[in-house]
């Protein structure tokens, strides 16, 4: 008989539970996931780890990171992640969200979470539409994107123009790290973990408030391929947003 | 518990405050409005002092949330504000209900609606009493009448909240709140800090399974499920039932009053009394559950009922439907804008008693 030798490269990172997703193919939640859940293995995060889910795509993200978690309201999750973390200081708190959730109606929380320094994460999920309630205009969708409520393509002068959120972060006192990365390709997703874990650690060493913007992908609702949505991330979103990190309080001297 | 001799004179917002702390609350999060700018005021210094934290939110509605985030936590905590702010809160006080958070609202109600006035009010009786929020809920509704009961409730509110994971809330007025009263503090003897050691978000550690609080319920069944159990846990609450029966036995007329009415109402029974008229209060000290049983019992008795709200009728509707069948009540409403005095009120109540 054969024997075969086979070595395991590519494993399931403990913290995300072994159950099939309810995304799309091609959907780049799955990759985002997967990025946190190996770093909650990495950093050792995943017992002390507290997460205020949103409203969106991504609203079963409790479903598969095995940690504990609160379901918040749409937009919400800044407002009850900051009522974890000073309630359980000790904890490690993240907030999972969606452009719709974060950039529109969430906008008052995450602008004042930031501002206030709160000591938690926040993981901007950007796909330039309203996911889940069938692909609407959402505050990131770029000018002339189709979505079901701009069919002949956004228009600036009357639906206004995408909102660069990393941007805003930067300028935001309470702020400790804020990067944009995208999930399009590998180079690009490897990044994307560098600044994911950066924000961790400026909570882990209690400096302050972390964001990390990730591009992603919607084939459903852009109604494209896997593929031409990977285009797409790289010839249109990445030219309007683009990557790298806006503010990093360890190389500009910190935050009192 | 263990009374101190110690009394102190502070408004009935002082007064939830300091409850609140003798409850061993330990997050509030706060947003500025009148009349009930006292409570995060005092928040602010004494919730630090006692080794918790304050935020002043952003909003009401940020500041609903983070209650929600701080209660999931398994941590006593509180919000407070006055009714353009609750209108505000209600998404956050639905999700606590659906999800089972425990956790003390305080409304000191002010006239509306809109932006009404800073005035007292009694308008947000629906509100309060009918979950006003959306889906399917209620939470407890404790209405103190003077400003020892309202350090009284609060300390009970966060019992309350934790035995039965649920929102508590405590329904004030502008009279209350900002009313100067004796009155006597007392430390509850055991409270129980990790009231959520089964169910509340504190990591996995020690490996345990992981924990969550959810109120989507997609699954076929389960949704009706989850308010089948709601329903349950909300039609357990009636024994829990309370209220003050004021000369209420050989009364002809019985006044319902909640809150600072009833208070008024009762300097109005008490002045008839020694007329040798013969009146009695009936003051629900919980609104939800409202005392049914308690005033259908006097109902069979015979007597007859005028209900007086600070508002244009709204109690009336839980009055008539405890006494249905047996009996009716007359109702007077005192218009939310107008401020309320005994005086005001003895002319209604003679004419019910003469039957007019
Ligand atoms: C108060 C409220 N308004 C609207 C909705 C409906 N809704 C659910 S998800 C969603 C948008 C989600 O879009 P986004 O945040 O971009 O997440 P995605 O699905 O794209 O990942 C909306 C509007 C809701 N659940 N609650
Ligand atoms: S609709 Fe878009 S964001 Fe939602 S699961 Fe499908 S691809 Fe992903
Ligand atoms: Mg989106």
């Amino acid at each position: 008989m054969i024997e075969l030798n086979e070595k395991l490269v590519f494993d399931r990172p403990e913290s995300v539970i072994d159950r099939p997703t309810h995304y799309c193919p091609g959907c780049h939640h799955g990759i985002a996931h997967r990025l946190i859940g190996e770093l909650l293995d990495e950093m050792g995060l995943a017992e002390k780890t507290l997460l205020a889910s949103s409203i969106g795509c991504s609203v079963f993200l409790y479903n598969y990171l095995n940690v504990d978690a609160v379901e918040s309201p749409h937009g919400r999750a800044p407002a009850v992640a900051t009522g974890m973390k000073r309630a359980r200081p000790d904890k490690f708190v993240f907030t999972y969200q969606g452009d719709g959730d974060l950039a529109s109606i969430g906008m008052a929380e995450i602008m004042h979470a930031a501002n206030r320094g709160e000591k938690i994460c926040v993981v901007f999920v950007n796909n330039t539409v309203y996911g889940m309630t069938g692909g609407q205009m959402a505050p990131t969708t770029l000018i002339g994107q189709s979505t079901t409520t701009t069919p002949n393509g956004r228009c600036q002068t009357h639906d206004g123009s995408p909102i660069r959120m990393t941007e805003i972060m930067a300028t935001l006192g309470g702020v400790a790290y804020a990067a944009r990365g995208s999930l399009d390709n590998v180079k690009n997703i490897r990044q994307a973990k560098k600044y994911l874990k950066k924000a961790f650690e400026f909570q882990t060493n209690e400096t302050g408030f972390g964001f990390v913007e990730l591009l992603s992908g919607c084939p459903t609702n852009w109604k494209m391929t896997p593929l031409q949505a990977n285009e797409r991330l790289q010839n249109e979103m990445i030219p309007y947003f683009p990557l790298g990190v806006y503010k990093d309080v360890s190389e500009d001297g910190g935050v009192c | 518990m263990s009374k101190q001799p110690e009394r102190i004179f502070v408004k009935g917002n002082e007064a939830i405050s300091r409850g609140a702390l003798a409850a061993k609350c330990k997050c509030f999060f706060g947003y500025p409005i009148t009349p009930q700018n006292d409570i995060p005021e005092f928040m602010s210094t004494h919730m630090i002092k006692a080794g918790g934290d304050f935020v002043q939110a952003e909003s009401e509605v940020a500041a609903a949330n983070m209650l929600l985030g701080a209660a999931a936590a398994g941590i006593r905590s509180m919000t407070s504000s006055s009714s353009p702010g609750m209108s505000l809160k209600q998404e956050a006080i639905s999700y606590m209900a659906g999800s089972e958070v425990p956790a003390v609202i305080v409304n000191i109600n002010r006239g509306g609606p809109g932006l009404g006035d800073i005035g007292p009010s009694q308008g947000d009786y629906y509100q309060s009493t009918r979950g006003g929020g959306h889906g399917d809920y209620r939470h407890f509704t404790l209405a103190p009448g003077n400003v020892q009961e309202a350090y009284d409730l609060t300390i009970k509110a966060f019992d309350i909240a934790f035995k039965h994971r649920t929102p508590v809330l405590i329904l004030g007025d502008a009279i209350l709140g900002q009313m100067k009263e004796p009155i006597t503090p007392w430390e509850p003897e055991a409270v129980d800090e990790e009231g959520g050691r089964d169910w509340a978000l504190t990591g996995r550690t020690d490996g345990r399974e992981k924990r969550l609080i959810k109120s989507l319920f997609l699954a076929e069944g389960s949704l009706a499920g989850q308010n089948k159990h709601l329903q349950e846990k909300y039609d357990s609450w009636q024994d829990l039932a309370e209220c003050e029966e004021f000369e209420c036995e050989d009364a002809d007329l019985i006044i319902c009053a909640y809150g600072s009415i009833g208070r008024i109402a009762k300097s109005a029974v008490r002045k008839f009394r020694k007329e040798g008229k013969k009146v009695g209060l009936f003051r629900p000290i919980t609104l939800y559950p409202f005392p049914n049983e308690q005033l259908r019992a006097l109902a069979d008795q015979g007597k007859r009922f005028l209900t007086i709200e600070h508002n244009m009728g709204q109690m009336v509707d839980d009055v008539r439907l405890a006494i249905r069948m047996v009996a009716d009540s007359d109702f007077y409403p005192i218009y939310p804008g107008n401020l309320p005095t005994p005086d005001e009120l003895e002319e209604p109540i003679l004419n019910c008693l003469e039957g007019k």
